[in-house]
């Protein structure tokens, strides 16, 4: 009996999990393409959020640089998509996102804290006034068209990027490195001092988790069509994804997809039925889940499933 | 063989003098106890040696190798591990992984998972942490956190270990139980150099002293010699 439960308890997720992945892989099928557009910006949101969680989950090194990552990889799309076949475009925006990490992770990372905090935000502010002043001086054109693709396609990259994303969290959270990125976030100068070579491993893992999120860019051009300097790297992309994780929780890999999924719908639902309150209404939730849900849904998923657990243990 | 060596050893921090022209020595298979008031920078002669601190001048050689310049990763993987006075466990992961991490990444060679997994469990049964394996290490009482710091440590397949207070904050059972700790680890062929405050256990495990005084050397000797030392009674152990 014991091993049946055992072995029902260890499949029922993995069927679960291949069931929503069998019917996110068909749904652009049977669905209105409205919906498959909001999905796909949904996906945009997890994979931003579920890459932060790579780096800033386990270090607690709260980057602010997800925008400059974002954006370049949005602009890296609307430069070469005229002339480039799109996986490549969006490998390539992943790249450079990636190259950029790297610099940025070996200049900031040395920095804790709040000036790191600080530092990456800065970093995002600095690309953004840098290619506005560019565009307005150098080239005298604000803003570029980006070649459209259909949103169906659209839809299936966002799917194959977030698998991706998943799939790479998964496998970092079970590694070595797992266990190094979390001994450097309870206590880096021991980690240091157990032979980890934290400035190696922070700057590798910063970047990436910034190559998912230049390639999440570099496919949401295409649906946007035009772009600027403020819409590619909009502050909203480095702040919501810790929002969002927050929201969800860090603990486990379903915190940030779950947190983002859930504010990205809610900020969609705001929009339309509220469009002149839904700031402050989002604002109003998130205060209220920061402030009765310290451990996001992931708490409120294991306080549940603990009360349930209890529940069957009084029965037997 | 001389293991460590120190050259007029200095650190400056701005106008503060913390360490000044210290030379020390340490045999293979020694036993050296560090000792001197508080601020006499004894532990920042330890963050001098482990790498967490750049010296200000002078030369820090392990084995015949300069070490001074190198990061803490890199000292750790040559053979030398340290302990923390305030301990420094990885206090959300399990008293397992915490050994674990140090079996897997403190040594020169690449070591398997299963390997390391075996290690951490051997150790972990040294140092008496066997029982409480799957608890986060921010739950163990003060002396175990103390121990399983000395296991991580361990872990890392060291020649050489620092141990900084490692009996401070432990009652009179829990000296005795670290001192038969120390003698294991001395059995082992591991050379210790170790501050400590706790003078009955310093003067019984060690086979030399040496004083530090406002960051200069004050005195150097066997534990005899330390204590009739007309000097170091006068600054520190007192009539």
């Amino acid at each position: 009996m014991d091993r049946v439960r055992v072995s029902f308890k260890k499949h029922v997720p993995l069927g679960l999990l291949f069931v929503t992945f069998v019917l996110l892989a068909t749904i652009p099928f049977y669905v209105q393409p409205y919906l498959v557009i909001l999905l796909t910006t949904i996906f945009m949101y997890i994979i931003i959020t579920v890459s932060w969680a790579i780096f800033s989950g386990p270090t607690r090194y709260i980057s602010l640089a997800s925008a400059a990552f974002f954006g370049v990889g949005v602009y890296a799309s609307a430069i070469l998509g005229k002339t480039l076949p799109l996986p490549i475009v969006i490998a390539f925006g992943g790249l450079v996102s990636f190259i950029l990490a790297l610099f940025i992770g070996l200049l900031t990372l040395r920095l804790r804290g709040m000036y790191f905090i600080i530092f990456t935000f800065g970093v995002s502010e600095l690309i953004r006034h840098s290619l506005l002043w560019w565009e307005a001086n150098i080239t005298g054109t604000v803003g570029r068209w980006v070649v459209v693709v259909d949103h169906t396609t659209v839809y299936y990259v966002m799917l194959i990027i977030f698998v991706m994303a998943l799939l790479i969290t998964y496998l970092i959270r079970r590694s070595r490195l797992g266990l190094a990125l979390r001994s450097i976030g309870e206590y880096e100068e021991s980690a240091a001092h157990i032979g980890i070579n934290v400035t190696a491993l922070k700057t590798i893992t910063f970047a990436i988790s910034a190559f998912f999120m230049g390639a999440a860019g570099a496919i949401m051009a295409t649906r946007w069509t035009y772009i600027d300097p403020h819409i590619a790297f909009s502050p909203l992309f480095s702040f919501m994804p810790v929002l969002m994780a927050i929201f969800g929780g860090t603990g486990q890999i379903y915190g940030p997809v779950l947190g983002a999924a859930v504010l990205a719908y809610l900020e969609e639902i705001l929009t339309t039925k509220f469009p002149y309150y839904y700031m402050l209404l989002f604002g109003i939730i998130l205060i209220v889940v920061i402030l009765f849900l310290p451990h996001g849904l992931v708490g409120l998923v294991q306080r549940w499933r603990k009360g349930g657990s209890k529940r069957q243990n009084a029965n037997a | 063989m001389l293991m460590l060596e120190g050259k007029k050893v200095m650190k400056h921090f701005g106008g503060l003098v913390a360490v000044h022209n210290v030379d020390f020595g340490i045999n293979q298979g020694e036993v050296v106890g560090l000792i001197g008031p508080n601020g006499a920078g004894k532990t920042t002669l330890f963050n001098l040696i482990s790498g967490s601190l750049p010296t200000t001048a002078g030369e820090i050689r392990y084995k015949g190798e300069k070490i001074t310049g190198l990061k803490p990763h890199q000292i750790c993987k040559k053979g030398v591990a340290r302990t923390f006075q305030s301990a420094q466990t990885f206090a959300g992961l399990t008293v397992f992984e915490n050994a674990l991490a140090a079996s897997l990444f403190g040594k020169k060679r690449a070591i398997s998972v299963p390997d390391a997994e075996r290690e951490a469990t051997e150790l972990l049964e040294f140092v008496g942490l066997s029982t409480v394996g799957a608890v986060l290490a921010r739950d163990l009482p003060i002396a175990n956190q103390k121990r399983l710091e000395v296991a991580r440590a361990l872990a890392t397949k060291p020649e050489l270990l620092l141990f900084d207070e490692v009996m401070a904050g432990l009652n009179p059972a829990e000296v005795a139980r670290a001192m038969e700790l120390i003698t294991k680890i001395r059995n082992k062929g591991i050379t210790l150099f170790m501050i400590e405050h706790v003078m009955k256990a310093i003067m019984k495990v060690c086979d030399r002293i040496i004083v530090l005084h406002h960051g200069s050397k004050l005195a150097e000797g066997t534990p005899e010699e330390i204590t009739t030392n007309k000097k170091v009674i006068e600054v520190y152990l007192g009539e």
